[in-house]
């Protein structure tokens, strides 16, 4: 489904798009106040950007280097080409040990690899612990936004869910009460979870170690309950010193959420004493963008979600719309690279407004981007054919004054005179609820050919004329 | 100092009060434009919909009329935009394209950075509600962005300079400063029902703060946001900022 028609009808329930349009306005208004406050901002940004564009320059030295480190810190590294190899990786880990619980802490990259069904499939139990995603779970769903996975769902709807799944008060809307039975539903999920799957935020090369952000602190029961710890990352969240880290700390959680600072952001070096710790390091497409100039700063994403926040159109159409684990503007950017025909529809879910090259806190130059998918698409003939003639139509009229003059006034009369059923119906997309723009009964350059082009003397009289185009 | 009168293509089949307004300010700052009758478009509907080989003659047919100038003035920040950011890759000759890009001002950024003017002599006597189109906003740097650190340049924003000195304006206080309408060129027909949300929404940010008038510099912007006002019935009308500074009343 193409992202205007999935968008057209979350928008049919209007009161419900601009219930989701103003959640996250809020978010976004919470990140500008944040943003206002620091001074050095911009150079934050523009250094974070830096850094990752020096980073991706060495992608191979740096992982290296981060794999050395790890296992001299006593961490197995493992190396995934795609989605099916880290699933392999993750599973066969699972299997050796006769694991057959696992809590995983929010990870969209175990969400991209599609790892929940294929351990469910193999009979495992997983648990998603970020209350969101864990929503999403018992509602057989997918996350809807990479840092609130929830974001779509009302609390009257999670009390219902909950009320049916853990037999809470029916009705009950009260968040510290809903909130409280999560907890405890979680908690021991927890304490009988067997092994923990964490993301990966922040992964240092310099040192080895890597660091998770969580609000709820379920990374951290995850990973250091259980005593097998498998960390999935993707390979682009390497960094090289550790002295880069707090730029990227400061610039996260304002720019996710308007925090100062991530609620809980735990550094893991090795495992844990009598415990395992693994490393799976995933490509999936990533070096084909890294192989890409023109979308290479897409890698840069440290997937603060400010970009979805922002976006007027994520923020009307719903994160689901898009079709894809990664939705938004990052995600109409980083999709068509997997696989252009599926996604063509992304780079047109944008008005170009560029608000979203403007919030990014690592500066990926997201509108471009979306503006070079559309050039690539129409290369590779993706784009319908309708759509490319009718683009040639317009160049071909343009490149000529005396038929764009002829098209002008031809287009000017058929407006003016045409009955309404011929100019509003189903052919006019426009049209369904807008009305056209006016014909004028005389263009600027006649207007300007008939006199006012000669000096300011007869100004006068063209602002009579000019009343009467009203 | 020859000034190019821009008049984008729209603009020239709907909206000729806009160009005779744009007109009109020039001259009242002293500045005699020429209009070269050869003008069609920027190029800008086939370049945005990734038609790069259909630009391309548009582009060049845009460059060689406005050739003679030295300077280019229109009154549409999305058109400047595309001719200052977005021609690199329909002009060949990249010398070109730069002293292109370097000479096209859109009208209030003319003023008030190459004439530097920040006065308009006239009376206003509205409420104005001014949507600050976005890639007057983003692309040009017409204002700083609601979205950019506190140090980002420009601090001025040179739209509402100039619209603040006319005299009996009020120009109101909308709760999302830079939102887009939600035009967005082809953006407006492919994606016509987040298209239209937005520009509702839009709409009834500025009757929130009692706007009698909306304005901006891009008729585009209004000419979607005008579509949906003529549809609802709803009690605002939409003027092109040229409009305002030349003196007309709604």
């Amino acid at each position: 489904m193409s992202h205007a028609t999935a968008a057209a009808e979350f928008v049919a329930d209007v009161d419900r798009a601009r219930w989701h349009d103003r959640a996250l306005w809020f978010v976004r208004s919470k990140r500008d106040k944040c943003a206002q406050q620091l001074p050095e901002w911009e150079a934050l940004r523009e250094r974070a950007s830096l850094v990752k564009q020096h980073t991706a320059s060495r992608m191979a030295e740096y992982l290296e280097e981060f794999e050395r480190n790890a296992v001299a810190l006593g961490a197995v590294v493992h190396w995934a080409r795609d989605a099916a190899e880290h699933n392999a990786i993750v599973y066969g880990l699972l299997k050796e040990r006769g694991i057959q619980r696992v809590v995983k802490s929010k990870s969209m990259l175990t969400e991209e690899c599609g790892l929940n069904p294929l351990l469910e499939s193999k009979g495992l139990e997983v648990v998603d612990t970020d209350l969101g995603e864990w929503i999403v779970q018992l509602r057989h769903e997918h996350p809807s936004h990479i840092v609130m996975p929830a974001i779509h769902v009302k609390k009257q709807e999670v009390g219902e869910l909950f009320h049916e799944k853990l037999g809470t008060t029916a009705g009950s809307t009260d968040e510290k009460y809903l909130v409280g039975a999560a907890r405890a539903e979680l908690r021991s999920k927890f304490l009988a979870g067997t092994a923990g799957i964490t993301g990966v935020n922040f992964a240092i090369a310099e040192t080895g170690g890597f660091v998770v952000c969580t609000n709820e602190g379920n990374a951290d029961l995850g990973a250091s309950l259980p005593a097998l710890h498998i960390a999935s990352m993707g390979i682009e969240k390497l960094i090289p010193r550790m002295a880069d880290l707090g730029v990227f700390l400061r610039l996260l959680a304002r720019s996710a959420t308007g925090q100062p600072i991530t609620t809980y952001s735990s550094h893991f070096h090795g495992p844990k004493p009598g415990g395992e710790l693994h490393i799976v390091l995933v490509d999936n497409g990533r070096s084909k963008l890294l192989a890409n100039e023109e979308l290479r700063r897409s890698l840069n994403c440290i997937r603060c979600g400010a970009c979805m926040n922002t976006c007027p159109v994520y923020r009307r159409s719903g994160g689901h719309s898009y079709g894809v684990t990664v939705p938004g503007p990052i995600g109409s950017v980083l999709y068509p690279a997997r696989d252009m025909q599926a996604h063509k529809s992304l780079p047109d879910a944008c008005s170009l407004c560029g608000s979203c090259t403007d919030v990014c806190p690592v500066k990926i130059p997201l509108h471009h981007q979306l503006l070079a998918w559309r050039k690539t698409l129409v290369k590779a003939k993706v784009t319908p054919w309708h759509m490319r003639a009718a683009m040639s139509v317009v160049g071909g009229v343009m490149a000529r004054p005396w038929l764009f003059r002829l098209g002008g006034k031809l287009g000017r009369f058929a407006l003016r005179w045409s009955p309404r059923w011929l100019t509003y119906n189903g052919l006019n997309p426009w049209g369904a609820q807008r009305e056209m723009p006016p014909a004028a009964k005389q263009t600027f350059s006649k207007l300007y050919d008939d006199g006012i082009g000669h000096g300011s003397a007869r100004m006068d009289g063209i602002d009579k004329d000019q009343n009467k185009l009203d | 100092m020859r000034v190019g009168l821009f008049i984008p293509c729209y603009i020239d089949q709907c909206y000729p009060q806009v160009g005779l307004a744009t007109l009109q300010v020039l001259r009242r700052c002293g500045v005699e434009p020429e209009y070269p009758r050869e003008q069609t478009c920027c190029g800008q509907p086939m370049a945005n919909s990734g038609c790069v080989e259909a630009a391309k003659p548009v582009a060049r047919h845009f460059a060689e009329t406005f050739a003679a100038y030295d300077y280019v003035v229109g009154p549409s920040g999305s058109c400047v935009s595309m001719i200052r950011n977005h021609y690199d890759d329909l002009l060949d000759d990249a010398a070109e394209q730069q002293r292109l890009a370097g000479k096209t001002f859109e009208l209030c950024e003319f003023l008030v950075d190459v004439l530097k003017i920040d006065r308009i002599e006239g009376r206003f006597p509205h409420r104005v509600g001014l949507h600050q189109s976005c890639h007057g906003l983003r692309e040009l740097g017409l204002a700083r962005q609601s979205e950019l650190g506190p140090t980002a340049t420009p601090q001025v924003n040179k739209v509402r300079t100039l619209l603040q000195s006319l005299e009996g304006i009020t120009l109101v206080d909308l709760a999302r400063t830079d939102e887009c309408c939600g035009f967005g060129g082809t953006f407006a027909v492919k994606e016509a029902a987040v298209s239209c949300l937005m520009g509702r929404d839009r709409i009834a940010d500025h009757q929130q703060a009692g706007a009698e008038v909306m304005t901006a510099g891009d008729m585009s912007c209004l000419m979607h946001l005008e579509g949906l006002i003529k549809r609802d019935g709803a009690p605002l009308r939409v003027m092109h900022v040229a409009e305002i500074l030349a003196g007309n009343q709604p």
